[in-house]
């Protein structure tokens, strides 16, 4: 009896680990997938594995860079990795990436028209839109500064006590930036004076936390009010703090897109084509958002998304913010040096 | 039968070693070597990594900062966070020292088993991961945490310690304690507590017993945690990281910014070799020191 019970359960594990003993049929139902901390549903993963009979084994990273590193390092076995726009365009010219034909899968066709000829990879042949998103402002509406920070100078410039930081040279750079009143499309000046007045600016400012990390679990216990953060983790901060401001600052904010794409020498190629696929499926990549807190480049999505997204002016920006927002910038070497050393001289002052 | 005595302890054939220098060779060796090669090439163009030309300008940059109004200057930038790592380092050593003198001694005057079971204790920490730990600790030093609770309810109304140099400091002392206990309990499990008693005996007050008599005979054993603890606490980054609010700058968080986001090997590589020979310097006076006491200290 006991027997019996126990081989049943070896079988059952044997089947769910899609049978050890045949490496072949092993390998072929496989997906290795390699993306962001907490940023795709397990529960639909669960869903594709049974409905594709594909099984998905998922590591995380944390930062673009990360992810560049382990990929430049060679034979790491991934099939799907999630690249924001400027790293999907470095991947691509490092030849990293796998040409696959986004446009061409069945479900190419959701691709909103207008995310078709991004700048990374035009008519879509490297990449599937994920996710995307701004970076700008979060406010606790108790904490009386709120009404006082409308634009990243304001930010740059508080007294505010309990404000954070992203630990993102290109975000905080950027803002920085900005807020000496370089526009959103010449973020890639060569204008060494514009990066001295956006040090300057910086190195008034000390703030509590430069951490990227834990942002939404540090204003939920009150260890900040005030956030330079991801709009998503605005949407998520919601159940407990309905009315979290969200500030698109005055002098602009980033627009980021992150995109889904296959490594050169993938291990599983057709299984990536269809991973990717399944997820430029309306109704799937409409979970993914409701589960991250992002908006999606998928048409037909918004019918199968909830409410509370599609209504967030932090998640979809309000009609009178948009011509704020303008894509990060993709900057060449002797730029982003200068980000560097902006970024470098600035933490090492605090 | 005089085949198997083959000569005196410590003569053994010298190929005995070679499983250990070819560990060390693969593991310190070889990283080594690619570390001070990639410091004098040139960053490679888009990505991570290098371009196998010649240059010395990570050195250069350690010291000379060319500002963005095209002037140069002596840069003081790395200059100034070594000297954080120092200080960080250097008080983690003096506060693991004064907790783990006390430790060590009470752990070696109790008896055999109760013994064994101490020393398994003080190593248990080890058996969780140290992000986690640190994490562990986040919470407890929160603001909102039970520390910041028990000053809240005790008056103390500012009372903040987590993300600053004082909470990096927290950090590092509890992950390096066992470092500095242990060694110092074996040079402790060592001292014969008679000579302590005779010295009461004889009139000496405790903190000349202490003085003259315990401390000499710990002595290795602090020289040893010493250089266990200041030396790793100088190349830490978790702990500035996680617990400084990532403004506690430590030079680890500067060559792992250089790994990552900046993506300038050569220059991570060069503050690296900055950092290694600091780290010999070190080495050197520490012998230097054990020297002048005459003791022998094993791990150095």
């Amino acid at each position: 009896m006991l027997r019996s019970a126990l081989s049943a359960i070896l079988a059952l594990t044997m089947t769910a680990c899609g049978g050890s003993s045949d490496p072949v049929a092993t390998t072929s139902n496989e997906l290795h997938v390699f993306n962001w901390t907490d940023y795709i549903d397990p529960n639909e993963v669960k869903r594709f594995e049974n409905e594709t009979g594909i099984k998905v084994i998922l590591d995380v990273y944390d930062s673009n860079e990360t992810l560049l590193a382990k990929i430049q390092s060679g034979a790491t076995g991934y099939d799907i990795i999630f690249p924001a726009d400027y790293m999907a365009e470095q991947m691509r010219e490092l030849n990293l990436l796998e040409p696959i034909d986004v446009a061409k899968l069945p479900n190419g066709k959701n691709i909103m028209p207008s995310m078709m000829d991004v700048y990374w990879d035009p008519g879509r042949v490297y990449t599937a839109p994920y996710m995307y998103g701004t970076t700008a402002i979060a406010c606790n509406p108790i904490d009386t500064y709120c009404p006082t920070i409308k634009s990243w100078h304001d930010f740059f410039t508080t007294k505010d006590p309990k404000v954070s930081v992203l630990k993102d040279e290109m975000e905080v750079v950027s803002a920085a930036l900005r807020a000496v009143g370089v526009a959103g499309n010449d973020l890639c000046t060569t204008d060494k004076t514009k990066f001295q007045a956006a040090e300057d600016l910086l190195l008034g400012f000390k703030p509590a936390i430069i951490e990227s990390d834990g942002a939404t679990e540090r204003m939920l216990n009150g260890t900040n009010t005030l956030e330079h953060t991801w709009n998503g983790e605005v949407h998520r901060m919601r159940p407990q703090i309905p009315d979290m401001i969200y500030i698109y600052p005055t002098d602009g904010a980033n627009l980021w897109a992150d995109n889904i794409a296959v490594p050169v020498g993938a291990p599983h190629l057709e299984n990536a084509k269809t991973f990717i696929n399944w997820l430029m499926d309306p109704k799937n990549i409409a979970a993914e958002s409701n589960f991250t807190g992002y908006d999606n480049n998928i048409v037909g999505s918004d019918a199968f998304m909830d409410k509370s997204i599609r209504q967030d002016p932090a998640v979809i920006p309000p009609a009178d913010v948009v011509s704020r927002l303008s894509p990060a910038p993709n900057c060449p070497q002797e730029v982003r040096d200068m980000y560097t050393q902006v970024f470098t001289t600035w933490t090492s002052s605090q | 039968m005089s085949k198997i005595v083959r000569g005196r302890p410590g003569q053994t054939s010298p190929w005995l070693a070679i499983p250990t220098i070819a560990y060390l060779f693969l593991t310190i060796g070889i990283p080594l070597f690619i570390t001070v090669v990639y410091s004098f090439l040139q960053r490679a163009k888009i990505g991570m990594g290098v371009t196998w030309h010649f240059s010395p300008k990570a050195y250069k940059d350690l010291f000379i900062l060319e500002n963005l109004d095209g002037t140069t200057t002596f840069d003081t930038r790395y200059v100034k966070v070594l000297w954080h790592s120092f200080q960080y380092s250097a008080v983690t050593t003096v506060a693991t020292v004064v907790l783990s003198i006390p430790i060590a001694m009470w752990i070696a005057t109790r008896n055999e088993s109760t013994r064994n079971i101490l020393v398994a204790a003080v190593t248990l920490p080890f058996w969780i991961s140290i992000l986690i730990r640190t994490y562990g600790l986040r919470q407890i030093i929160d603001d909102n945490g039970p520390i910041g609770w028990i000053a809240h309810k005790l008056g103390y109304e500012n009372f903040h310690i987590i993300y600053t140099p004082i909470a990096t400091m927290i950090g590092l002392t509890y992950v390096f304690l066992p470092f500095m206990i242990l060694p110092i309990y074996a040079s402790a499990e060592r001292f014969d507590f008679r000579l302590a008693e005779a010295a009461y005996d004889l009139g000496a007050k405790r903190w000349t017993v202490f003085r003259r008599i315990v401390f000499p005979s710990i002595r290795p054993g602090v020289i040893a945690g010493i250089a266990l603890v200041f030396i790793p606490a100088l190349g830490s980054f978790l702990q500035s990281d996680m617990l400084g609010g990532g403004k506690t700058n430590m030079i680890a968080n500067v060559i792992a910014l250089n790994f990552t986001q900046a993506r300038n090997w050569p220059f991570g590589c060069a503050l690296s070799v900055l950092l290694i020979l600091l780290t010999l310097l070190l080495v050197q006076a520490i012998r230097l020191i054990s020297k002048k006491f005459g003791d022998q200290v094993s791990l150095v």
